[in-house]
């Protein structure tokens, strides 16, 4: 692809990032109030969303990942979010390192 | 009278928290920018078209996926398809993020947006429901922080991006996961946790050993949000469908 071409690609790209940013809420905002059904949706938000990003990479992506994860997950409930990925990523270095070794 | 001070004070002392709440997930976009900065490089940007990638799309998966594409030599509308498929959910954030914006102005309320990825919206989320509010100040400085360490790690990526060692080996290309399902377990109080988790999950899996990724990422928070929308007990008050019987 020419420099030009991947330049406007990026652009484009951009652009239609925006425009999902403030999509959803532009939509929204032409049905209030909401109705509860609405708003049990948009609570489930984060959930639903982070959820279906991560489960093949967790599932499908060996045991490693797999023990990584349900270890990340323990002590997702007592520590913060940079624990959470230090301990998993340490699991996974030693999995890893033992199944190839 | 010192209130101004005290106003003053508080204006800063909001902002400051929000950039201080955003201290524990730094280190885990730090890795992801750099990398990013390296592979566009290896991909054949120009170091400015990874800036100006990370600076205006600031979707780092999409991105990732769009180096994936242009190495496979695909055309720019499926690319711009397959982006818009993983960027849908920012649809789903939009809408849900938009609820706890109403102290923000018209402008705040474009820039919130624009700056608004999965972390900045995970705390956002967060910070409206314990809080009970969710002020531009807290915001701003939360995503801002957010978006200089993105752009940061993204400029060193591209300048020392050779320096990288393989990211299999140091696990980070497990980072991302990792860093989501901290962020997931923090809503995990929210009523319908675990029937809208196991939905999603379901839905996601299923798509792709079907369709394949990124849709899984639709088809998952479709699942989970029929769920959530199944699980609210019909009004009472609505008026019978005719014939219904009762």
């Amino acid at each position: 692809m020419s420099d030009a071409g991947l330049t406007l690609l990026i652009l484009t790209a951009a652009l239609m990032a925006f425009l999902t940013r403030v999509g959803g809420h532009l939509i929204l905002v032409r049905f209030t109030p909401l109705p509860p059904r609405v708003e049990a949706a948009l609570e489930a938000v984060p959930i639903a969303v982070l959820g279906a990003l991560i489960a093949p990479a967790i599932l499908l992506g060996g045991p490693a990942e797999l023990v990584a994860s349900i270890v990340a997950g323990v002590v997702a409930l007592r520590a913060s979010t940079i624990w959470v990925i230090v301990c998993g990523i340490v699991v996974l270095v030693v999995l890893r390192g033992l199944t190839v070794g | 009278m010192d209130t101004g001070a005290v106003q003053h004070e508080k204006v800063h002392g909001e902002a400051l928290a929000g950039a201080l709440a955003s201290l524990t997930i730094l280190p885990a976009i730090a890795p992801f920018g750099m990398l990013y900065g390296a592979l566009a490089i290896n991909a054949g940007f120009e170091p400015w078209q990874a800036w100006l990638a990370s600076a205006t799309v600031y979707a780092g998966a999409s991105q990732y996926l769009m180096l994936e594409m242009l190495d496979q030599s695909l055309s720019p509308l499926a690319i711009l398809l397959a982006m818009l498929a993983i960027n849908f959910r920012h649809v789903l954030y939009s809408a849900a993020l938009g609820r706890h914006l109403v102290r923000f102005s018209r402008g705040q309320k474009a820039l919130a947006f624009g700056l608004m990825v999965d972390p900045v919206f995970a705390a956002g989320e967060q910070r409206a429901r314990r809080t009970g509010t969710l002020g531009p100040r807290w915001y701003f400085g939360y995503a801002l922080a957010v978006y200089a360490v993105w752009m940061l790690s993204n400029v060193l990526g591209t300048m020392f991006g050779a320096l990288i060692p393989d990211p299999a080996s140091w696990g980070l290309d497990y980072v991302l996961p990792l860093y989501f399902l901290g962020l997931l377990t923090g809503f995990r109080a929210s009523s319908g946790f675990v029937p809208v988790l196991g939905a999603a999950v379901l839905g996601s899996i299923g798509m792709h050993l079907t369709v394949g990724a990124p849709y899984h990422i639709l088809g998952g928070s479709l699942a989970g949000l029929a769920v959530a929308v199944w699980r609210v007990p019909s009004p009472p008050s609505s008026s019978p469908p005719p014939g219904s019987g009762a």
